[in-house]
């Protein structure tokens, strides 16, 4: 059994219906991140952004996530109550399908730190700015046990040894271990 | 490095297909900080003044302002300028939404067109990647359909571009033009575009701006923030709800209009249509409103929703902000919301201006009942009230018949057309349609203010001190306890000696001097407004706002790192106010222009007004038919003006007495 750890998970809640498309979150998080901070400003380098397609009532805020290497493949369209929001319109990601959440000049990924600092912030930036609520933060606390779970992990080499034979495998291991 | 500002221009000369950026002098920023002011220094410089408007020497400048971009709230204002078709003289109009932010972003404080292009195009500004790119297949499409279109085949859903409709494509001089939820939409500027050959420009930008004391200006950013929310939670007390908050009058949201369709003039600027709201009206409109509203919307960096987006079954969505709900509706006289949801789907396609061009129809149709125009000019015009507006909106934008004469505004339409119709061109101040509204008692401050403004909109002049006198002392005391707005405490008593009735009360209190400082403070603030690109929902316009007069040189000076106070910023207000107006002058302004029209109060007092005009003239440093005299110019770094107006022969080596009395109504273009 692993052992009981406690977590602060942050979240940030989006109202979509209470969005006014104004974009304050991307002006502000631009400019916390930038350096020193506040010296300038660019939503370009955000790491929220705004999917927005005004025409169809589009306006969704997303926070960066992951840097992916490869798109997906296949894409999600999701419709809601009827409206249909864009390809990959809730995907956190810096992905290669877009531009979204990409230094523009390096074109190194973007990532939300929820604005770590410190002392840390009462709030990250974006949800500060929000005057509309149309983001909320949240903070809670959860009790996680940490532990290995060998389970998976046997399953996993098993089907290693089944593709490729026990003796293979046990030489790749005996390896990668001398390499330290 | 530049900051706050980019420090470049984009030159497109249309005639040659030239394209280049420019640096632009930093001394000219200090001097005159940027947007209208910038704008107004190379209308000055760049041309003679007696080019015509459609000419392809005019330079048509879309520029930001100062803080445009950065992280102040509601710093999104583009500021657009040549000279107006219409009133023949400079004409600046200004849209909120997200271009000039995006421009900044690519690089550029402004875009210059120069020239006009031989068939019509698009500009696509995509960082330093500029093009001038056919647009043969967008002739004839709306201005909301062409931003569209334009996103998709650039397959650039982040890039926001400014179009014209039909309307500007046909030098129409109530010709916008759109984007997004905004629109410049007064003086024709619309038809300069047109002229030029534009049908529109797209923008994607992906630089930075850069701050020069960046802790000093994120604290006056989220001071401003945090004003807004305090006034969002604390509506003025005391005033009709349209005044209590900031943000232009929030219509979108609002059902309630009993106020405004019962108090403005409709038709022709004429009817005051009493007792038009009533329980059937309200459940109606509500109904109407609520069905076609899909949200409530701002413009870059706004927590405000000034705006909606529209869509009504069978049309294309669009957006709308403010009044223009009411103007098509009401000026048409038909009693159902929901044709002026669809005429103004039609006429944002089309692009047209909801404040003069409804009145220009309800113009013709009164001719027509006078007897000047004829059945013949209104062959194939549906007989019912709906049908005839979309009829004329028609003619009107694609100039057929007697849409022709009338797409020029009601001033020039009635000297065309004659026959006495020159005495229903009524509501006009220098050429221009103005707000429909007759008011019984004259106000000084807004004799004034209508009688002088150069932008010829009192929604562009108006705004901070109380349009009528609170009824009780208790009232007053309220308003003035926490009124940290006023340049100065004597406005404050002002306000508490203020009366309905009685001696001080309108139309000799305020007094000729107390008229001429208010005027001034207002007048500045949305000068301020103008170059620095600030929505004047969050600054000029509203009671109480939280930009004003003792925040605006640190948002300045932190933002720039040029050093401004007060008094700076006073000067370099009076520079920029002395400059438009010298544009004016070079192009035949005169006294005898500054006039509200005849009928905008019953009360007239002729003596008081030109007092009042003198006394205006006066505190501005201007001789008595309103030109700049050479000292004032002098002190305001602006030698190089007198200069040219004394060689002109406008203005005397030695001077108080007016020179000849000229006046822009009597010289044709």
């Amino acid at each position: 059994m692993g052992e009981k750890k406690k977590k602060i998970v942050k979240s940030i809640k989006i109202d979509l219906d209470k969005c006014n498309g104004c974009r304050a979150c991307e002006v502000i998080c631009s400019a916390y991140h930038a350096t020193p901070r506040y010296s300038s400003n660019n939503p370009a380098r955000s790491r929220i952004r705004m999917i927005r397609d005004p025409m169809r009532d589009v306006y969704v805020p997303v926070h960066a996530g992951e840097y992916t290497a490869a798109e997906c493949m296949g894409r999600d369209k999701y419709v809601i109550d009827g409206k249909e929001y864009d390809e990959c319109g809730f995907c956190r990601a810096s992905c290669p399908s877009r531009d979204a959440f990409k230094e523009p000049d390096s074109g190194l990924p973007l990532k939300c730190d929820m604005c770590e600092s410190e002392p840390p912030l009462e709030k990250p930036k974006c949800v500060e700015w929000c005057l509309n609520e149309a983001l909320k933060y949240e903070e809670r606390e959860e009790e996680v046990e940490e532990e290995v779970k060998a389970e998976d992990m046997e399953i996993g080499l098993s089907s290693l040894i089944d593709k490729y034979g026990l003796e293979k495998i046990t030489d790749a291991v005996a390896r990668m271990s001398q390499k330290g | 490095m530049r900051y706050s500002e980019i420090g470049f221009n984009l030159e497109i000369d249309l005639s040659r297909g030239n394209i280049e950026r420019v640096e632009t002098d930093p001394r000219l920023t200090e001097l005159h900080l940027g947007g209208l002011g910038t704008n107004a220094k190379i209308l000055w410089d760049r041309i003679s003044p007696e080019t015509d408007p459609f000419s392809p020497d005019i330079p048509l400048m879309f520029s930001s302002g100062l803080l445009v971009g950065t992280p102040a709230p509601g710093a999104n204002r583009t500021i657009i300028t040549a000279y107006s078709p219409q009133t023949l003289l400079m004409g600046y109009s200004m849209m909120g939404g997200f271009w000039a932010p995006e421009l900044k972003y690519a690089g550029y404080d402004k875009v210059i067109f120069q020239g006009k292009s031989p068939n019509l195009v698009y500009i696509w500004i995509n960082n330093d990647k500029v093009e001038i790119r056919d647009a043969g297949h967008l002739h004839g499409k709306g201005a909301v359909e062409t931003q569209e279109i334009i996103r998709k085949e650039l397959n650039q859903p982040n890039a926001q571009v400014a179009a014209i409709g039909l309307a500007g494509e046909n030098r129409v001089y109530t010709a916008s033009i759109e984007q997004g939820r905004s629109s410049a939409s007064r003086l024709g500027l619309g038809a300069v575009m047109g002229d030029k050959g534009i049908k529109a420009i797209a923008v994607r930008g992906t630089k930075d701006i850069n701050i020069a004391r960046p802790d000093e200006f994120i604290e006056l950013c989220n001071e401003v923030l945090k004003y807004i929310k305090f006034r969002n939670e604390n509506p003025v007390p005391n005033v009709m709800t349209i005044l209590q908050g900031l943000g232009s009058p929030q219509e979108m949201l609002h059902i309630d209009e009993k106020w405004h369709t019962e108090n403005f003039m409709w038709g022709n600027a004429r009817v005051r249509r009493r007792e038009f709201w009533n329980k059937e009206i309200e459940a109606r409109w509500k109904e109407v409103q609520e069905s076609v509203r899909t949200r409530l919307i701002s413009c870059y960096n706004c927590p405000m929703k000034c705006g909606a987006i529209i869509s009504v079954p069978g049309l294309s969505t669009y957006m709308m902000k403010c009044f223009s709900k009411l103007t098509y509706t009401m000026a048409a006289f038909v009693d159902d919301l929901d044709f002026g949801f669809k005429i103004a789907q039609r006429a944002t396609e089309y692009g047209v201006d909801g404040f003069s061009t409804p009145q220009i129809m309800a113009f013709a149709f009164e001719l027509k009942e006078a007897g000047i125009l004829t059945d013949a000019d209104f062959e194939g015009c549906p007989p019912d009230n709906e049908g005839r507006s979309f009829w004329l909106l028609d003619r009107i934008v694609r100039r057929e018949g007697i849409g022709d004469i009338l797409a020029d505004g009601t001033y020039w339409a009635a000297q065309k057309i004659g026959k006495g119709a020159e005495e229903y061109a009524h509501n006009n101040i220098k050429k221009h349609e103005q707000l429909p509204l007759k008011l019984g008692m004259l106000n000084p401050v807004y004799f004034l203010m209508y009688a002088t403004g150069e932008k010829i909109n009192i929604t562009q002049i108006e705004g901070q001190f109380p349009q009528v006198p609170f009824a009780t002392m208790e009232e007053r005391e309220e308003f003035v306890r926490d009124w940290i707005q006023v340049p100065d405490e004597k406005f404050k008593q002002m306000v508490l000696d203020w009366e309905p009735r009685g001696e001080r009360s309108n139309p000799y209190y305020p007094t000729v001097d107390m008229s001429v400082d208010i005027v001034d403070w207002q007048e500045k603030m949305h000068y301020i407004d103008d170059v620095l690109g600030v929505c004047t929902g969050l600054s000029s316009f509203p009671l109480k706002p939280p930009y004003h007069i003792h925040n605006y040189p640190k948002f300045i000076s932190a933002a720039t790192g040029i050093d401004m106070d007060e008094a700076g910023l006073t000067q370099v207000y009076n520079r920029n106010r002395n400059l438009v107006r010298a544009i004016n002058i070079r192009r035949g302004l005169r006294r005898s222009d500054e006039k509200p029209p005849q009928d905008h109060w019953k009360k007239r007092f002729p003596e008081l007004e030109e007092r009042l005009l003198d006394a205006y003239y006066k505190f501005k440093g201007w001789n008595m038919d309103g030109i700049p005299t050479k000292e004032t110019l002098q002190e305001l770094d602006l030698a190089y003006i007198s200069e040219d107006l004394i060689k002109r022969g406008i203005l005397r080596e030695e001077q108080d007495t007016p020179s000849k009395k000229t006046s822009v109504e009597t010289d044709k273009k």
